[in-house]
């Protein structure tokens, strides 16, 4: 068990509201493990980028009941990140050393008053660099090392200056900065041209194959998931409906959701003029969502009384696949 | 040109002036689009494909002459006779607009929070007043049947919609006045996996039952190619490459297009991005773009003309043209399934 | 929508409220007020506010009444020393007839809610010529309110009219209107108002120079509404549903009334709203420095100028009073626009 890094732990975020409780994210478990890749995949309201933000500790502090466990292991020596002080000195230590994250939208990432290079700069001074012209020094390579052109003139840029493409490699730039061991990528390339897109990813991969780092990949896009995973969460209104490898998902999928998902998106060289097929209605709001299958009005699988009866169980269907459906029970 | 073309623009051009300084100065332009000619047949789809940046939503307002353009034809084939939108005055202009409508990209900004469902789904009618009364009523309820949404929805406002509702309100707008043509600029890639697949269906059952005309531009490949019958790609506002779906993808003419294809992330895991190769570098900035193909700082193809003379759209195969120097001679890689 | 979600404003509401009824008796001051504005009273110079008693001396309850004024000099001071004459007794009287007025200067009636009979009741106080000043206040409000509204009016106005013409249609119109509205909010705005309002004749009738002052006060506020306005239009301009009823066939005229008017309607109220107590204040200020409306007429500010002199404000503190009326004025058409303004905010939505 020495290469797993991050335990989550029946994860539950609550946020209260007028209208009731949102359950965003509504008991979840996984694993990341070093030098890997753990896909989380859901369509919007699904609960993946609010799991991202209760390991970093950013959820917003109103109206919110953050429960469950997240492990972060260090050798023999583990701490449970959500026992932590998120304005604490140990959580703003943990973040950028141990987990680094980066978003759909890197503009609002970066302040617009100051340079790209004063803002890593920042971040390795925060940390402990002492040496000015060291932090100089290292900025330049990480730029560098991110494929941005003209590094020493870069570093002086503000971030408006920058392409969206050259924006996002900043700010893996800043995520890399203190060799974190965990990356986390919230829609990294959502917002980028898909040739932009494929630079980026193909940047991630050989970041994670030269200093061995695990990314917690979250995207809609089943394709770059596919490209990108090595393991995959299938999330649905705040709960992980299948899990399993990358290729046990899409050669193997098991429940209704994954299913209906892969046959929605079209495919090359489908028959022209042929229908997708679709998942009937709207991804609905989890609002005070009854304990049940959080899938079972849209399934074509529905069975009345067993369906809405209770969340159904996680069940091992393959060795590592596992999938939350009365089907297998 | 066959009897059957609705739609026919010939070296249409776009050019925003560069303003600088108090007084606004003209110090250049920005060639948005820049002499672009397609034609598209009646009942069929056009997908315009290109990045952010490509001038592709800005040839599609052009088309509808939302915004003005500075040069070129825009001929609409319509019963029997032969309208060139671009010579026509505001007013003739208004008076034509109930044969083409568009379908929006963001379903929140589309639609105006104060007015109820039916107000947005009559208003081209009443605008056109085509209907009145019982007769717009009766319309309105036509169009929201046709785009599956529950008749007691009518008075209530947008905002107790979900996305893809509500991009089937702004669907139900545009047929409501029964038009010949739809630009539907990115319409669906605001909407979720399991949404968009419904609305490209509904909007191919639309175009079957009305003999609808597309011009669909979008960014995402994989629907380009599900609704079109022809594709055209554009490029810092010219367009490289013009052909059957089925051809373009199985063999494209031109290095960006290949580029394009390449860099789609494949919804399997034994189909990887390449590790290496793929294209380099970003679009160029529209105000000052490169010489010769504006292309060549990123082909990887590139020779000393490609720097040097920019290539003309000419017809390398049957239908299908691309603008390269060496269009005839590459031997590209298209998607094989 | 914006009403549901203004009622959940405690505050504001009560403001609102308050407001009203400030209004309200402006507009009928007449009525409520013992005395005529003008009215001298003599021997009853700088009276302090009378007390109000129900019980005499013996400890009898007799109902509302006022003892009977005695005064000696101080001859020391040269002050009038008041102090209540126990033996006589003022019943206060309501709805009764009184000393003859004109109600808004044209009705002749002598109708008021109340007053002392053959005693006097001056409930602030009086001023250094005898006038009760409770029936100056609220006759002043009369202009100190209506010209905030007025002037709003005016302003928002041009404002609305310059600045949706500039946001709408932009280049080269939008870019001179814009210049213009810099160069006047460049101008010291109280400086100016006092050199606007020194060109207003002394010899103008009341009518006249309010409106004067009026139009004085709208020239600087213009600005900032007619940039607040075209801000918000560009802002609406590039929402796509009014590229939709373009493409529909919609001319200017009715994207404007139909579709840009309505979202921007309940902006410009709170703007105006916020607005007004700037108006008030500008007015009070130029009254103040008697450049404003000008005596016999009464506004808040003319009445403060009485207050000028220190050893007065010492003396004869009540003389002060029109001063709350202006501060309870503007704080509660504060509240009024702090919960408008929460009310329309589309971010609060979920």
């Amino acid at each position: 068990m020495s290469d797993v890094l991050l335990e989550v732990e029946d994860l539950r975020a609550y946020f209260e509201l007028d209208e009731g409780t949102l359950k965003a994210v509504n008991g979840i478990s996984f694993t990341i493990r070093k030098n890997r890749t753990l896909g989380i995949v859901g369509e919007s309201g699904c609960g993946k980028s609010v799991t991202a933000q209760s390991i970093m500790r950013i959820t917003p502090k109103r109206n919110s009941a953050i429960s469950g466990k997240i492990m972060l292991h260090h050798g023999s020596s583990s701490v449970d990140v959500l026992q932590l002080d998120e304005d604490g000195d140990e959580m703003r230590d943990l973040r950028g050393r141990e987990i680094a994250m980066i978003f759909q939208e890197p503009m609002t990432a970066f302040s617009p008053v100051h340079t790209i290079g004063n803002q890593i700069m920042e971040a390795l001074f925060v940390h402990g660099e002492k040496d000015r012209g060291a932090a100089r020094a290292r900025v330049v390579a990480l730029l560098e090392e991110v494929g941005i052109p003209a590094p020493e003139r870069r570093i002086d840029e503000y971030s408006f200056q920058l392409s969206g493409g050259m924006r996002q490699r900043s700010m893996i730039a800043m995520a890399i900065a203190l060799n974190p061991r965990l990356l986390i990528a919230d829609e990294p390339t959502t917002a980028l041209d898909v040739t932009i897109q494929s630079q980026i990813l193909r940047l991630m991969k050989r970041l994670q194959r030269e200093n061995g780092m695990a990314i917690m990949f979250i995207t809609h896009d089943l394709g770059v998931i596919a490209s990108m995973a090595d393991d995959v969460a299938v999330m649905y209104l705040g709960k992980i409906v299948e899990y399993g490898s990358a290729r046990q998902i899409f050669k193997d999928p098991k429940h209704p959701y994954t299913r209906g998902l892969l046959r929605s998106i079209p495919k090359f060289g489908a028959t022209e003029g042929a229908h997708l097929a679709t998942i009937k209605g709207t991804v609905p709001v989890p609002l005070d969502p009854p304990d049940a299958c959080p899938f079972a009005n849209r399934c074509d699988d529905y069975i009345a009384g067993k369906c809405d009866a209770r969340m159904p169980e996680a069940v091992t269907v393959a060795p590592g696949h596992s999938v939350n459906c009365v089907l297998y029970e | 040109m066959s009897d059957s073309t609705l739609l026919e623009v010939r070296g249409l051009k776009k050019y925003f002036p560069i303003e600088r300084g108090l007084l606004k100065r003209v110090v250049g332009h920005v060639r948005a689009v820049d002499q672009v000619s397609f034609s598209i047949e009646k009942g069929r789809t056009l997908g315009l494909v290109g990045e952010s940046g490509s001038g592709k939503t800005t040839l599609g307002r052009c088309v509808l002459r939302a915004i003005d353009l500075t040069a070129g034809e825009i001929l609409f084939h319509h019963e029997g006779r032969t309208t060139d939108l671009a010579q026509l005055s505001r007013r003739d202009m208004r008076a034509f607009r109930k044969h083409m409508q568009m379908i929006f990209q963001d379903p929140y900004s589309s639609l105006d929070p104060r007015k109820t469902v039916f107000d947005i789904v009559s208003e081209p009618l009443r605008i056109n007043r085509i209907a009145s009364g019982k007769a717009l009523e009766e319309r309105v309820r036509t169009a929201l049947e046709l785009v599956g949404l529950d008749l007691p929805y009518m008075k209530r406002f947008p905002h107790a919609f979900s996305g893809g509702q509500r991009q089937r309100i702004g669907i139900a707008r545009a047929l409501s006045i029964n038009p010949q043509l739809i630009v539907c600029d990115e319409a669906v890639s605001a909407l979720d996996v399991s949404v968009q697949a419904q609305i490209l269906n509904l909007l191919k059952d639309l175009q079957l039952e009305f003999n609808l005309t597309y011009l669909f531009i979008a960014h995402d490949l994989s629907v380009v190619e599900h609704v079109s019958d022809e594709v055209a790609v554009m490029y810092v506002g010219k367009l490289v490459e013009q052909a059957p779906t089925q051809s373009l993808f199985a063999r494209p003419r031109h290095p960006y297009t290949e580029a394009l294809l390449s860099a789609i992330p494949r919804p399997d895991p034994d189909q990887p991005l390449p590790e290496s190769g793929g294209i380099e570098g970003e679009l160029p900035d529209p105000a000052h773009p490169p010489s010769g193909c504006y292309f060549h700082p990123r082909c990887a193809y590139a020779e000393a003309i490609c720097r040097e003379e920019p290539p003309p759209l000419l017809e390398v195969a049957p239908e299908h043209s691309a603008a390269c120097h060496f269009a005839a001679d590459l031997e590209l890689q298209g998607i094989e399934d | 929508m914006i009403w549901r979600r203004f009622k959940r404003h405690r505050l504001a509401l009560i403001s609102a409220l308050v407001l009203i009824v400030l209004y309200f008796l402006a507009f009928t001051y007449e009525l409520w007020t013992p005395y005529r504005a003008v009215t001298q009273h003599q021997g009853y110079v700088n009276t302090p506010p009378t007390t109000i008693h129900f019980f005499d001396s013996e400890g009898n309850f007799i109902g509302p009444f006022v003892y009977g004024l005695k005064y000696e000099l101080n001859l020391d001071t040269f002050e009038r020393i008041y102090t209540e004459d126990s033996s006589i007794i003022h019943r206060i009287r309501f709805f009764t007839p009184g000393e003859p007025y004109r109600f808004w200067g044209r009705i002749e009636m002598d109708w008021h809610f109340f007053d002392a009979g053959e005693g006097k009741i001056f409930l602030l106080g009086s001023d250094q010529l005898g006038r009760d000043v409770f029936s100056r206040i609220l006759a002043a409000s009369r202009i100190s309110l209506t010209i905030g509204l007025v002037g709003v009016f005016l302003s928002f106005f041009l404002g609305a009219t310059l600045g949706g013409i500039s946001g709408y249609y932009g280049g080269i119109i939008d870019i001179l209107i814009m210049r213009v509205t810099e160069i006047l909010s460049a101008i010291p705005q109280i400086p100016l108002w006092i050199a606007l309002a020194a060109i207003v004749p002394i010899d103008w009738p009341v009518t006249r120079t309010y409106f004067a002052i009026t139009i004085i006060l709208s020239t600087m506020t213009w600005t900032g509404l007619a940039r607040a306005v075209r801000a918000k239009l560009l802002e609406m301009r590039e929402q796509d549903y009014i590229m939709a009823a373009k493409i529909a066939g919609a001319g200017d005229i009715r994207i404007i009334y139909d579709h840009l008017l309505p979202g921007y309607i309940s902006f410009l109220i709170v703007n105006i709203t916020i607005a007004i107590p700037g108006m008030i204040l500008g007015e009070t200020a130029l009254s103040f420095l008697g450049l404003g409306i000008r005596p016999p007429a009464v506004s808040w500010g003319t009445l403060l100028e009485g207050a000028q002199n220190i050893s007065n404000i010492a003396l004869y503190p009540w003389l002060l009073t029109p001063a709350l009326f202006v501060i309870a004025t503007v704080l509660l058409f504060n509240f009024v626009g702090d919960g408008l303004r929460d009310a329309a905010d589309p971010f609060k939505e979920l």
